[in-house]
């Protein structure tokens, strides 16, 4: 009886110095976005609070054509690269997690190597792969980067969704007659398919955010809106971006939390 | 006897991998032994001046500090990602603590690293408030040196830190914890002896998730970083598009990535023949 006592406060005890290191995590998480988002009704330009203001806000609707023009860019390369990666990434799933051929061991590697280099040597190696055979730096060539390293997770997360399916199914379909197409079509792709949508989330989002490899493979005139950011950033800052940070923290907010199936996938 | 589709399958993605990332690859390691060319491009003489120049003291440097940056950096996450995915893993509310520590990162990348501009900076939150509160005259630059750099980075990756150490600790068993109190072991002892050893998994993942982003990492230095907080990341930037050396950028690169997989093969082999030995001790009280 005591000792049951005694070993329930040391539990109670344990549990406070980890929940004192997970308060410092949470206030170090949030702190850097109350900032901006405070700032970013601030009508003077520093840190000073000197009255409410929907100045920057304004500034970003109204004169910031440039910026919703990367915001574009944006939105349109994440669109297509995940859709070109889910489609690569989905197919090849299917290929490497059912079959054995020869060059598996050489696509594995491949897959995953992009993984685990540093995205800074595939920035470089496409930037002089690209130049080397003379493409045009461009929005295109930002489309061909984001495939490539939106892929192996992708594939990762299909992988990891094929792996939890029972593969006598589609023998049955085989029995039952089904060309591989049908069973493509009728079978294994709508029993993967939330795998299929996280990786296609996560591709987007992935693309969105990157900055690394864009910056490397970008053109004059090709800017995207982590590109701009940077540039707003480097050159000048502006209480512009504070208000644009909080509106994307909004749309991002409100685009996962309103649809409940994708915060399930995002979860899974 | 089924056709095997596997080859069309993965076809796409062959071909597509091969194109952008083998060749590419291929072509800078390639490129590292050539001599560089007078305007970008490279001279198609075979030459080991790019290897050469990495063992410049002024790279050297470079080289030391990113690591310090980053062995630092990666110390600092490990401590808070712990206990946090510790309390995670306990509360009745995980789901939610997880949603919270995942939101902050839905925004954009370079926006967060804003942030701490507008936090650390000259007119920044901290100096305004220790200039009111009387500490300090006149503003103190916290930004542009190796600590704000690293703030930063452990801002950036502590939650592909706490992710994985979440998943592993909530599958480790913490009645283990409770028996080892009652055996006589002291807290810090459970806590050494029978909670670290189990979640080895996933502190190996936490560390490598962490340490090789933070060691490539290009925009943080950039953004906030000063004279002292040069990394690899900036001096390949600057090799290649300032300098026009792509040798060089090429043989940094390459470096980088050699010594990025010797890191992951050491660190995971390590770990797995820990892991065999223990479970051959099972064997053996079995």
């Amino acid at each position: 009886m005591i000792n049951n006592v005694k070993v329930s406060k040391n539990k109670k005890k344990n549990f406070k110095v980890s929940l004192i290191f997970f308060i410092i995590t949470l206030l170090f998480f949030y702190l850097p976005l109350l900032v901006l988002i405070v700032s970013s009704f601030n009508e003077s330009k520093t840190m000073n609070f000197t009255g409410v203001s929907l100045k920057w806000y304004k500034s970003l609707i109204f004169d910031s054509g440039s910026l919703w023009n990367s915001f574009l860019n944006s939105i349109i390369i994440a669109i297509s690269s995940a859709t070109v990666s889910t489609i690569l990434g989905t197919l090849g799933a299917i290929g490497l997690y059912w079959y054995n051929f020869k060059l598996k061991r050489y696509i594995q590697i491949v897959s995953y190597l992009p993984l685990i280099l540093p995205e800074i040597t595939i920035g470089v190696a496409l930037l002089i792969f690209f130049s080397w055979i003379k493409i045009k730096l461009g929005l295109f060539t930002i489309f061909l980067a984001h495939v490539t390293f939106n892929i192996p997770f992708v594939l990762l997360i299909v992988i990891s969704r094929l792996s939890e399916f029972d593969y006598s199914i589609i023998e049955a379909a085989y029995d039952l007659g089904a060309r591989e197409i049908d069973a493509l079509l009728k079978v294994i792709i709508p029993m993967t398919i939330p795998g299929i949508i996280s990786g296609f989330l996560i591709a987007i989002t992935l693309s969105l955010d990157d900055f690394v490899i864009t910056f490397f493979v970008s053109g004059p005139g090709s800017s995207t809106l982590p590109l701009h950011i940077y540039s707003m950033i480097r050159f000048g800052v502006s209480p512009v971006v504070n208000a644009l940070s909080v509106a994307l923290i909004i749309a991002t907010s409100a685009l996962t939390l309103s649809t409940r199936k994708i915060n399930k996938y995002m979860f899974s | 006897m089924k056709k095997n589709y596997g080859q069309i399958y993965t076809l796409p993605l062959t071909l597509w991998l091969t194109v952008f990332f083998t060749i590419p690859i291929l072509i800078i390691v390639a490129i590292s032994f050539f001599k560089k060319g007078l305007y970008g491009g490279v001279e198609f003489k075979l030459s080991l001046d790019a290897y050469k120049a990495l063992f410049n003291p002024l790279f050297l440097k470079t080289l030391t500090s990113t690591l310090f940056i980053s062995v630092i950096t990666t110390i600092f996450i490990i401590i808070f990602a712990i206990p946090s995915a510790y309390y995670i893993a306990r509360s009745k509310k995980k789901d939610f603590w997880i949603f919270l520590i995942i939101i902050p990162f839905w925004t954009n990348f370079l926006i967060r690293i804003y942030a701490w501009i507008a936090i650390l900076g000259n007119n920044g939150l901290v100096n305004n408030i220790l200039i009111k509160l009387g500490v300090i005259e006149n503003y103190v630059q916290f930004l542009y040196n190796q600590w704000s750099v690293i703030t930063v980075l452990t801002y950036v990756s502590l939650p592909f830190a706490i992710l994985p150490l979440y998943s592993t600790i909530e599958k480790f068993d913490f009645s283990l914890l409770e028996a080892a109190r009652d055996l006589g072991a002291s807290k810090a002892q459970s806590i050494y002896k029978v909670l670290l050893p189990n979640i080895k998994s996933g502190i190996t993942t936490a560390i490598l998730f962490t340490f090789i982003p933070t060691f490539g990492n290009y925009a943080v230095p950039q953004i906030i970083g000063g004279k002292d907080s040069v990394m690899v990341g900036t001096i390949i930037a600057r090799e290649l598009t300032v300098m026009r050396n792509w040798p060089l950028a090429s043989s940094i690169s390459v470096a980088l990535t050699i010594m990025t997989t010797i890191g992951v093969l050491l660190f995971s082999n390590f770990n797995k023949s820990k892991t065999e030995e223990l479970r051959e001790l099972k064997r053996g009280i079995k």
